[in-house]
């Protein structure tokens, strides 16, 4: 009988454990956007704006990648096209369709310029990113376990 | 048997503590890292259980939720999910987890082929293009057909393939560090993943397929 009641006071303790574990795990998890997202901040965080968040998955539903990729001349490179808001404006880039006209103009500017502050410009969830060990980071003293 | 529960209470205090530290570590993990500027390995990161296996927990997360994109923004909170947009798509287990290319073929999309015109049909080359491969995986064979309903011959002639039997050096290293197939496969198109080695490995080798060997192993065999 004592038995019993310890193994279902440890099969508690241990689920407790477990499901704060999980809890954890997922409060603190990596980003998960989208499979190739491109944040690009090439010149956003210099001058005071959030980074410029491009989703490919919402594009491509749109238009076929020949139309950005030979048409509108965007290189296969994140960051590697140096867009500024004036290319824009005139026309290049983004600006071919964000006029008003095909879809909407750059007046909407949190609409892009949404990604989180000092995101460095790069491609969400790329082979590269998840092979290359991510940089070494010391753990903060405050939240070492002892 | 009370030193025994206080036992059990301890246990319960390590899982948690070792839940709250491996989810530190995670987090540590997340660290963005701009490609071009890459760093060794280190042991603190590195030797969490195989990070390459790890499971997207919630793929396809809306746009405040994903972590790149900040949700003190009122503009991130009208951008579109992307599960909204995937209903009724085929569904794959890697990259966007949708089957782009099967639902162009279902018909379920007809993305522009011109930015204004929605009439415009692409220019599709049905020509397959086998590559034998020295180890004992299946040999590639190359769809143009699938590539050329998204692209035009431009973006990969003759810049990343020269349009020439032979001519091309591809390994799967380049590949898994973006170059040749790599600069959209595993940025955009389906990534490489254990998963995805047959999508592209598909032709069986020949009933008389040997390993090649070197002379030096002609010459003095192991037996």
């Amino acid at each position: 009988m004592k038995g019993i009641a310890r193994h279902i006071r440890l099969g508690r303790v241990a689920a407790f454990g477990l499901a704060a574990f999980f809890a954890a795990a997922m409060l603190s998890g990596p980003a998960k956007a989208e499979y190739a997202d491109v944040v690009i901040n090439n010149y956003a965080d210099a001058a005071g704006m959030r980074p410029a968040v491009f989703p490919h998955w919402f594009h491509r539903i749109r238009f076929r990648c020949k139309v950005c990729h030979a048409d509108l001349g965007f290189k296969f490179k994140a960051g590697g096209n140096q867009i500024t808001m004036a290319k824009i404006i005139e026309g290049q880039f983004c600006g071919a369709c964000h006029n008003g006209e095909v879809a909407w103009s750059v007046e909407n500017c949190d609409m892009c310029h949404s990604g989180i502050p000092g995101t460095p410009t790069h491609f969400h969830g790329s082979t590269v990113q998840r092979l290359v060990a991510p940089p070494y980071k010391g753990l903060d003293a405050t939240k070492q376990v002892k | 048997m009370v030193r025994k529960s206080i036992s059990s209470y301890a246990l319960g205090a390590l899982l948690l503590a070792f839940g709250s530290s491996a989810a530190i570590a995670s987090d540590e993990g997340s660290v963005f890292q701009s490609e071009g500027s890459w760093m060794v390995a280190d042991v603190s990161t590195a030797n969490t259980f195989n990070r390459n296996l790890k499971k997207d927990k919630d793929p396809n997360a809306p746009p405040p939720e994903d972590g790149i994109h900040d949700a003190e923004n009122p503009g991130t909170h009208i951008l579109q999910a992307p599960k909204e947009s995937y209903v009724g798509l085929p569904t794959t287990e890697f990259g966007n987890h949708v089957d782009w290319v099967k639902a162009l073929d279902d018909g379920l999309l007809n993305p522009r082929w011109e930015r204004l015109d929605p009439t415009a049909e692409p220019f599709v080359l049905d020509l397959d293009i086998v590559r034998p491969v020295k180890a004992s995986v299946p040999d590639v064979v190359f769809p143009h057909r699938q590539h050329t309903l998204w692209l035009e011959c431009s973006n990969c002639h003759p810049a990343i393939f020269v349009p020439q039997k032979g001519a091309n050096q591809i390994s799967m290293s380049a590949i898994l560090l973006g170059q040749k197939c790599g600069v959209c496969h595993g940025k955009v198109s389906f990534p490489i993943t254990t998963k995805s080695c047959r999508k592209c490995h598909s032709k069986p080798k020949p009933a008389d397929w040997k390993p090649p060997l070197s002379e030096a192993t002609l010459k003095n065999p192991w037996k």
